[in-house]
Protein backbone atom coordinates (compact mmCIF):
# COMPACT_ATOMS: atom_id res chain seq x y z
CA UNK A 1 0.00 0.00 0.00
CA UNK A 2 1.40 3.29 -1.03
CA UNK A 3 1.44 6.30 1.60
CA UNK A 4 0.36 9.41 0.06
CA UNK A 5 2.18 11.94 2.51
CA UNK A 6 5.07 11.54 4.21
CA UNK A 7 6.19 14.87 4.95
CA UNK A 8 4.77 14.83 8.21
CA UNK A 9 3.75 18.31 7.75
CA UNK A 10 1.57 19.17 11.12
CA UNK A 11 0.68 22.64 9.93
CA UNK A 12 -1.60 21.72 7.37
CA UNK A 13 -4.91 20.02 8.65
CA UNK A 14 -5.28 16.16 7.76
CA UNK A 15 -6.77 15.45 4.63
CA UNK A 16 -9.78 12.95 5.43
CA UNK A 17 -10.92 10.87 2.73
CA UNK A 18 -14.55 9.91 1.83
CA UNK A 19 -15.54 6.20 2.77
CA UNK A 20 -14.26 3.83 -0.38
CA UNK A 21 -18.07 2.28 -0.99
CA UNK A 22 -16.39 -0.68 -3.42
CA UNK A 23 -14.14 -1.47 -0.71
CA UNK A 24 -16.77 -1.60 1.96
CA UNK A 25 -19.03 -3.10 -0.07
CA UNK A 26 -16.64 -5.89 -0.72
CA UNK A 27 -15.71 -6.70 3.05
CA UNK A 28 -18.87 -7.08 4.04
CA UNK A 29 -20.00 -9.99 1.12
CA UNK A 30 -16.94 -11.32 2.33
CA UNK A 31 -18.61 -10.82 5.65
CA UNK A 32 -21.63 -12.54 4.55
CA UNK A 33 -20.07 -15.54 2.73
CA UNK A 34 -17.80 -16.33 5.87
CA UNK A 35 -21.26 -16.26 7.76
CA UNK A 36 -22.89 -18.43 5.74
CA UNK A 37 -19.95 -21.21 5.54
CA UNK A 38 -19.99 -21.63 9.61
CA UNK A 39 -23.88 -21.25 9.38
CA UNK A 40 -23.91 -24.64 6.86
CA UNK A 41 -21.18 -25.83 8.69
CA UNK A 42 -23.35 -25.96 11.74
CA UNK A 43 -26.59 -27.76 9.98
CA UNK A 44 -24.34 -30.63 8.68
CA UNK A 45 -22.90 -31.16 11.77
CA UNK A 46 -26.75 -31.97 13.14
CA UNK A 47 -28.15 -33.42 9.73
CA UNK A 48 -25.42 -35.55 8.26
CA UNK A 49 -24.32 -39.08 9.64
CA UNK A 50 -20.61 -39.21 10.68
CA UNK A 51 -18.27 -40.44 8.22
CA UNK A 52 -15.44 -39.67 5.35
CA UNK A 53 -18.24 -37.62 3.55
CA UNK A 54 -19.13 -35.62 6.12
CA UNK A 55 -15.43 -34.89 7.28
CA UNK A 56 -14.47 -33.83 3.18
CA UNK A 57 -17.12 -31.25 3.52
CA UNK A 58 -16.16 -29.87 6.29
CA UNK A 59 -12.45 -29.38 5.08
CA UNK A 60 -13.50 -28.13 2.02
CA UNK A 61 -15.75 -25.40 4.11
CA UNK A 62 -12.97 -24.81 6.51
CA UNK A 63 -10.94 -23.74 3.12
CA UNK A 64 -13.26 -21.87 1.37
CA UNK A 65 -13.30 -19.72 4.84
CA UNK A 66 -9.32 -19.87 4.89
CA UNK A 67 -9.16 -18.29 1.50
CA UNK A 68 -11.73 -15.77 2.32
CA UNK A 69 -10.02 -14.99 5.46
CA UNK A 70 -6.09 -14.92 4.34
CA UNK A 71 -7.00 -13.32 0.78
CA UNK A 72 -9.27 -10.31 1.19
CA UNK A 73 -9.24 -9.56 5.32
CA UNK A 74 -5.75 -9.90 5.65
CA UNK A 75 -4.97 -9.15 1.51
CA UNK A 76 -2.82 -11.37 0.55
CA UNK A 77 -4.55 -11.32 -3.04
CA UNK A 78 -3.11 -8.02 -3.87
CA UNK A 79 0.63 -8.64 -2.66
CA UNK A 80 2.65 -9.82 -5.37
CA UNK A 81 3.00 -12.73 -6.51
CA UNK A 82 6.28 -13.83 -5.14
CA UNK A 83 5.26 -12.52 -1.37
CA UNK A 84 1.70 -14.94 -2.14
CA UNK A 85 3.95 -17.93 -2.91
CA UNK A 86 6.80 -17.15 0.21
CA UNK A 87 3.51 -17.62 2.67
CA UNK A 88 1.66 -20.60 0.52
CA UNK A 89 4.32 -22.69 -0.72
CA UNK A 90 5.79 -23.56 3.57
CA UNK A 91 2.30 -23.67 4.52
CA UNK A 92 1.13 -26.75 1.89
CA UNK A 93 3.90 -28.67 3.55
CA UNK A 94 2.23 -28.95 6.50
CA UNK A 95 -0.24 -31.17 4.30
CA UNK A 96 2.31 -34.05 4.13
CA UNK A 97 2.79 -33.67 7.77
CA UNK A 98 -1.16 -33.78 8.38
CA UNK A 99 -1.08 -37.35 6.24
CA UNK A 100 1.99 -38.54 7.88
CA UNK A 101 0.72 -38.05 11.60
CA UNK A 102 -2.62 -39.46 10.79
CA UNK A 103 -1.14 -42.13 9.42
CA UNK A 104 1.20 -43.22 11.88
CA UNK A 105 -2.01 -43.00 14.95
CA UNK A 106 -3.79 -44.71 12.58
CA UNK A 107 -0.80 -47.33 13.05
CA UNK A 108 -0.63 -47.52 16.93
CA UNK A 109 -3.89 -47.79 16.95
CA UNK A 110 -4.06 -51.16 15.05
CA UNK A 111 -0.74 -52.12 17.04
CA UNK A 112 -2.15 -51.65 20.08
CA UNK A 113 -5.31 -53.14 19.66
CA UNK A 114 -3.54 -56.10 18.13
CA UNK A 115 -1.24 -56.37 21.15
CA UNK A 116 -4.32 -56.17 23.04
CA UNK A 117 -5.61 -59.23 22.27
CA UNK A 118 -2.32 -61.20 22.57
CA UNK A 119 -1.53 -59.44 26.27
CA UNK B 1 15.63 16.27 -9.47
CA UNK B 2 13.49 16.68 -6.35
CA UNK B 3 10.64 15.12 -7.72
CA UNK B 4 12.30 11.35 -7.23
CA UNK B 5 12.99 12.45 -3.97
CA UNK B 6 9.14 13.08 -2.98
CA UNK B 7 7.71 9.63 -3.97
CA UNK B 8 10.58 7.71 -2.59
CA UNK B 9 10.19 8.13 1.04
CA UNK B 10 12.48 7.04 3.86
CA UNK B 11 9.73 4.39 5.44
CA UNK B 12 9.45 2.92 1.85
CA UNK B 13 13.29 2.49 1.25
CA UNK B 14 14.90 -0.78 2.53
CA UNK B 15 18.76 -0.13 2.78
CA UNK B 16 19.68 -1.66 -0.70
CA UNK B 17 16.29 -1.33 -2.55
CA UNK B 18 13.04 -0.24 -3.10
CA UNK B 19 10.33 -2.45 -1.22
CA UNK B 20 11.34 -6.05 -2.10
CA UNK B 21 7.94 -7.64 -2.56
CA UNK B 22 6.29 -4.12 -2.66
CA UNK B 23 5.40 -4.58 1.13
CA UNK B 24 6.91 -2.53 4.18
CA UNK B 25 9.58 -4.13 6.11
CA UNK B 26 6.96 -4.57 9.22
CA UNK B 27 4.43 -5.91 7.25
CA UNK B 28 7.07 -8.31 5.68
CA UNK B 29 8.09 -9.47 8.93
CA UNK B 30 4.57 -9.79 10.52
CA UNK B 31 3.70 -12.19 7.56
CA UNK B 32 6.85 -14.45 8.24
CA UNK B 33 6.24 -14.18 11.96
CA UNK B 34 2.43 -15.44 11.48
CA UNK B 35 3.68 -18.24 9.15
CA UNK B 36 6.02 -19.35 12.15
CA UNK B 37 2.82 -19.05 14.07
CA UNK B 38 1.37 -21.31 11.71
CA UNK B 39 3.19 -24.01 11.75
CA UNK B 40 3.27 -24.05 15.41
CA UNK B 41 -0.71 -24.36 15.59
CA UNK B 42 -0.41 -27.12 13.24
CA UNK B 43 1.69 -28.85 15.12
CA UNK B 44 -1.25 -28.85 17.87
CA UNK B 45 -3.72 -29.90 16.34
CA UNK B 46 -1.98 -32.38 14.29
CA UNK B 47 -0.80 -34.02 17.61
CA UNK B 48 -5.12 -33.82 18.37
CA UNK B 49 -5.29 -35.82 15.32
CA UNK B 50 -2.56 -38.14 15.81
CA UNK B 51 -3.85 -38.54 19.39
CA UNK B 52 -7.16 -39.28 18.05
CA UNK B 53 -6.30 -41.88 15.35
CA UNK B 54 -4.42 -43.83 17.94
CA UNK B 55 -7.59 -43.91 20.35
CA UNK B 56 -10.31 -46.26 19.59
CA UNK B 57 -13.29 -44.84 18.07
CA UNK B 58 -16.45 -45.30 19.78
CA UNK B 59 -18.66 -48.02 17.24
CA UNK B 60 -22.24 -47.65 17.51
CA UNK B 61 -24.93 -44.95 16.81
CA UNK B 62 -24.27 -41.26 18.86
CA UNK B 63 -27.02 -41.70 20.86
CA UNK B 64 -26.13 -44.86 22.21
CA UNK B 65 -22.28 -42.65 23.02
CA UNK B 66 -21.19 -43.14 26.96
CA UNK B 67 -18.54 -41.44 28.28
CA UNK B 68 -15.48 -44.20 28.92
CA UNK B 69 -11.39 -43.73 28.80
CA UNK B 70 -11.48 -46.88 26.16
CA UNK B 71 -12.61 -44.98 23.46
CA UNK B 72 -12.27 -40.87 21.96
CA UNK B 73 -15.21 -38.70 23.01
CA UNK B 74 -17.54 -36.98 20.50
CA UNK B 75 -17.27 -33.53 20.99
CA UNK B 76 -21.21 -32.75 20.77
CA UNK B 77 -21.16 -34.71 23.48
CA UNK B 78 -18.76 -33.02 25.45
CA UNK B 79 -19.71 -29.59 24.90
CA UNK B 80 -23.73 -29.22 25.25
CA UNK B 81 -24.30 -25.75 27.83
CA UNK B 82 -25.29 -22.22 26.77
CA UNK B 83 -25.03 -19.75 29.54
CA UNK B 84 -28.36 -19.11 31.57
CA UNK B 85 -30.63 -21.67 30.24
CA UNK B 86 -30.90 -25.15 31.28
CA UNK B 87 -31.07 -27.02 27.81
CA UNK B 88 -29.09 -29.67 25.85
CA UNK B 89 -27.33 -27.12 23.00
CA UNK B 90 -24.89 -29.41 22.09
CA UNK B 91 -21.76 -26.60 19.93
CA UNK B 92 -24.37 -23.74 19.97
CA UNK B 93 -21.91 -21.63 22.50
CA UNK B 94 -19.22 -22.63 20.15
CA UNK B 95 -20.74 -21.46 16.95
CA UNK B 96 -21.88 -18.25 18.90
CA UNK B 97 -18.42 -17.44 19.68
CA UNK B 98 -17.05 -18.54 16.10
CA UNK B 99 -19.63 -15.30 15.02
CA UNK B 100 -18.06 -13.04 17.51
CA UNK B 101 -14.67 -13.59 16.48
CA UNK B 102 -15.81 -13.36 12.64
CA UNK B 103 -17.29 -10.02 13.47
CA UNK B 104 -13.97 -8.46 15.12
CA UNK B 105 -12.06 -9.29 12.12
CA UNK B 106 -14.18 -7.63 10.13
CA UNK B 107 -14.63 -4.92 12.09
CA UNK B 108 -10.78 -4.38 12.12
CA UNK B 109 -10.54 -4.53 8.30
CA UNK B 110 -13.10 -1.34 8.67
CA UNK B 111 -10.56 0.56 10.91
CA UNK B 112 -7.74 -0.41 8.43
CA UNK B 113 -9.93 0.97 5.74
CA UNK B 114 -10.80 3.82 7.55
CA UNK B 115 -6.58 4.07 8.00
CA UNK B 116 -6.23 4.66 4.40
CA UNK B 117 -8.44 7.46 4.29
CA UNK B 118 -6.66 9.26 7.15
CA UNK B 119 -9.84 9.16 8.62
CA UNK B 120 -8.96 8.97 12.26
CA UNK B 121 -12.67 9.08 14.17
CA UNK B 122 -13.35 6.36 12.15
CA UNK B 123 -10.29 3.90 13.21
CA UNK B 124 -11.22 4.78 16.99
CA UNK B 125 -14.34 3.60 16.18
CA UNK B 126 -13.70 0.42 14.64
CA UNK B 127 -10.57 -0.13 17.13
CA UNK B 128 -13.21 0.16 20.24
CA UNK B 129 -15.36 -2.26 18.52
CA UNK B 130 -12.52 -4.78 17.80
CA UNK B 131 -11.48 -4.55 20.93
CA UNK B 132 -14.97 -5.08 22.55
CA UNK B 133 -15.70 -8.79 20.20
CA UNK B 134 -12.50 -9.83 21.64
CA UNK B 135 -12.99 -9.11 25.19
CA UNK B 136 -16.47 -11.16 24.46
CA UNK B 137 -14.62 -13.90 22.87
CA UNK B 138 -12.22 -14.00 26.29
CA UNK B 139 -15.02 -14.49 28.52
CA UNK B 140 -16.81 -16.67 26.46
CA UNK B 141 -13.73 -19.14 26.67
CA UNK B 142 -13.53 -18.51 30.51
CA UNK B 143 -16.83 -19.39 30.67
CA UNK B 144 -16.32 -22.72 28.84
CA UNK B 145 -13.36 -23.22 30.48
CA UNK B 146 -15.17 -23.29 33.96
CA UNK B 147 -17.76 -25.52 32.31
CA UNK B 148 -15.29 -28.27 31.30
CA UNK B 149 -13.50 -28.41 34.44
CA UNK B 150 -16.27 -28.45 36.44
CA UNK B 151 -18.28 -31.44 34.84
CA UNK B 152 -21.17 -32.92 36.68
CA UNK B 153 -21.32 -36.74 35.38
CA UNK B 154 -19.01 -38.46 37.43
CA UNK B 155 -17.15 -41.24 35.35
CA UNK B 156 -15.79 -44.11 36.93
CA UNK B 157 -12.23 -45.39 36.27
CA UNK B 158 -10.70 -48.29 38.09
CA UNK B 159 -13.06 -48.31 40.73
CA UNK B 160 -12.36 -44.33 41.04
CA UNK B 161 -14.82 -41.65 40.71
CA UNK B 162 -13.53 -38.39 38.43
CA UNK B 163 -15.36 -35.92 38.00
CA UNK B 164 -14.61 -32.68 35.74
CA UNK B 165 -11.67 -32.60 34.41
CA UNK B 166 -7.89 -31.69 34.89
CA UNK B 167 -4.31 -32.73 32.69
CA UNK B 168 -4.26 -36.35 34.90
CA UNK B 169 -8.07 -37.08 34.41
CA UNK B 170 -11.50 -36.01 33.05
CA UNK B 171 -15.13 -37.26 32.97
CA UNK B 172 -15.04 -37.14 29.02
CA UNK B 173 -12.79 -39.84 27.92
CA UNK B 174 -8.80 -40.33 27.39
CA UNK B 175 -6.51 -38.08 29.93
CA UNK B 176 -5.22 -36.85 26.70
CA UNK B 177 -8.30 -35.74 24.98
CA UNK B 178 -8.40 -32.49 28.34
CA UNK B 179 -4.87 -31.93 27.68
CA UNK B 180 -5.08 -31.16 24.21
CA UNK B 181 -8.65 -29.30 25.20
CA UNK B 182 -6.12 -27.22 27.56
CA UNK B 183 -3.43 -27.24 25.49
CA UNK B 184 -5.19 -26.31 21.60
CA UNK B 185 -7.89 -23.80 23.10
CA UNK B 186 -5.59 -22.32 25.86
CA UNK B 187 -2.66 -21.41 23.38
CA UNK B 188 -5.11 -19.69 21.14
CA UNK B 189 -6.72 -17.79 24.24
CA UNK B 190 -3.32 -16.41 24.61
CA UNK B 191 -3.26 -15.14 21.39
CA UNK B 192 -6.52 -13.45 21.56
CA UNK B 193 -5.06 -12.01 24.26
CA UNK B 194 -2.03 -10.84 23.49
CA UNK B 195 -4.13 -9.56 20.53
CA UNK B 196 -6.41 -7.12 22.54
CA UNK B 197 -3.66 -5.81 24.10
CA UNK B 198 -2.46 -4.98 21.05
CA UNK B 199 -5.60 -3.52 19.57
CA UNK B 200 -5.48 -1.40 23.05
CA UNK B 201 -2.47 0.07 22.43
CA UNK B 202 -3.18 1.20 18.51
CA UNK B 203 -6.41 2.31 19.19
CA UNK B 204 -4.53 4.39 22.30
CA UNK B 205 -1.93 5.79 20.13
CA UNK B 206 -4.33 6.69 17.52
CA UNK B 207 -6.28 8.44 19.85
CA UNK B 208 -3.10 10.18 20.87
CA UNK B 209 -2.48 10.94 16.92
CA UNK B 210 0.00 9.37 17.18
CA UNK B 211 -0.76 7.79 13.79
CA UNK B 212 -1.33 11.12 12.20
CA UNK B 213 1.89 12.41 13.25
CA UNK B 214 3.71 9.87 11.15
CA UNK B 215 1.49 10.06 8.39
CA UNK B 216 0.45 6.25 8.01
CA UNK B 217 -1.87 4.25 9.67
CA UNK B 218 0.46 0.96 9.25
CA UNK B 219 0.58 -0.03 12.38
CA UNK B 220 -3.22 -0.86 12.18
CA UNK B 221 -2.52 -3.36 8.97
CA UNK B 222 0.43 -4.53 11.13
CA UNK B 223 -2.05 -5.40 14.44
CA UNK B 224 -4.84 -6.21 11.81
CA UNK B 225 -3.03 -9.12 10.05
CA UNK B 226 -1.89 -10.67 13.42
CA UNK B 227 -5.94 -10.34 14.42
CA UNK B 228 -7.23 -11.75 11.12
CA UNK B 229 -4.45 -14.95 12.14
CA UNK B 230 -5.40 -15.19 15.58
CA UNK B 231 -9.51 -15.25 13.73
CA UNK B 232 -8.25 -18.03 11.04
CA UNK B 233 -6.49 -20.15 14.01
CA UNK B 234 -9.85 -20.29 15.84
CA UNK B 235 -12.07 -21.16 11.84
CA UNK B 236 -9.50 -24.11 12.17
CA UNK B 237 -10.13 -25.27 16.17
CA UNK B 238 -13.53 -25.07 15.66
CA UNK B 239 -13.84 -27.51 12.41
CA UNK B 240 -11.19 -30.01 13.91
CA UNK B 241 -11.54 -29.87 17.61
CA UNK B 242 -15.69 -29.57 17.85
CA UNK B 243 -16.77 -29.97 14.62
CA UNK B 244 -15.20 -33.47 13.02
Amino acid sequence: MGHAHNDHDLSKPVQVLPPDKAKIRRILMTTLFLGLATAIEFVIAFTMEPGTPKTMIFVLLTFYKTFYIVGEFMHLRYEVKTLIWSVVLPVSFICWFITAMLAEGHSVEVLRTWASTWF
Amino acid sequence: MATTAATVSDKNLWKGGVEPLKASYGKLMMWFFLLSDALTFSGLLVTYGFSRFSHPTFQGKIEDFYFSVKHWPIPERVFTHIPFFHVNAPLVFVGIMTFVLILSSVTMVLAVEAGHRMDKEAVQKWMLWTIVGGLTFLGCQAWEWTIFITGGKPLMVDGLQIIGANLQGNEYGPVLFADLFFFITGFHGTHVLSGVILNILVFYNTTLGTYEKTGHYEMVEKVGLYWHFVDLVWVFVFTFFYLV
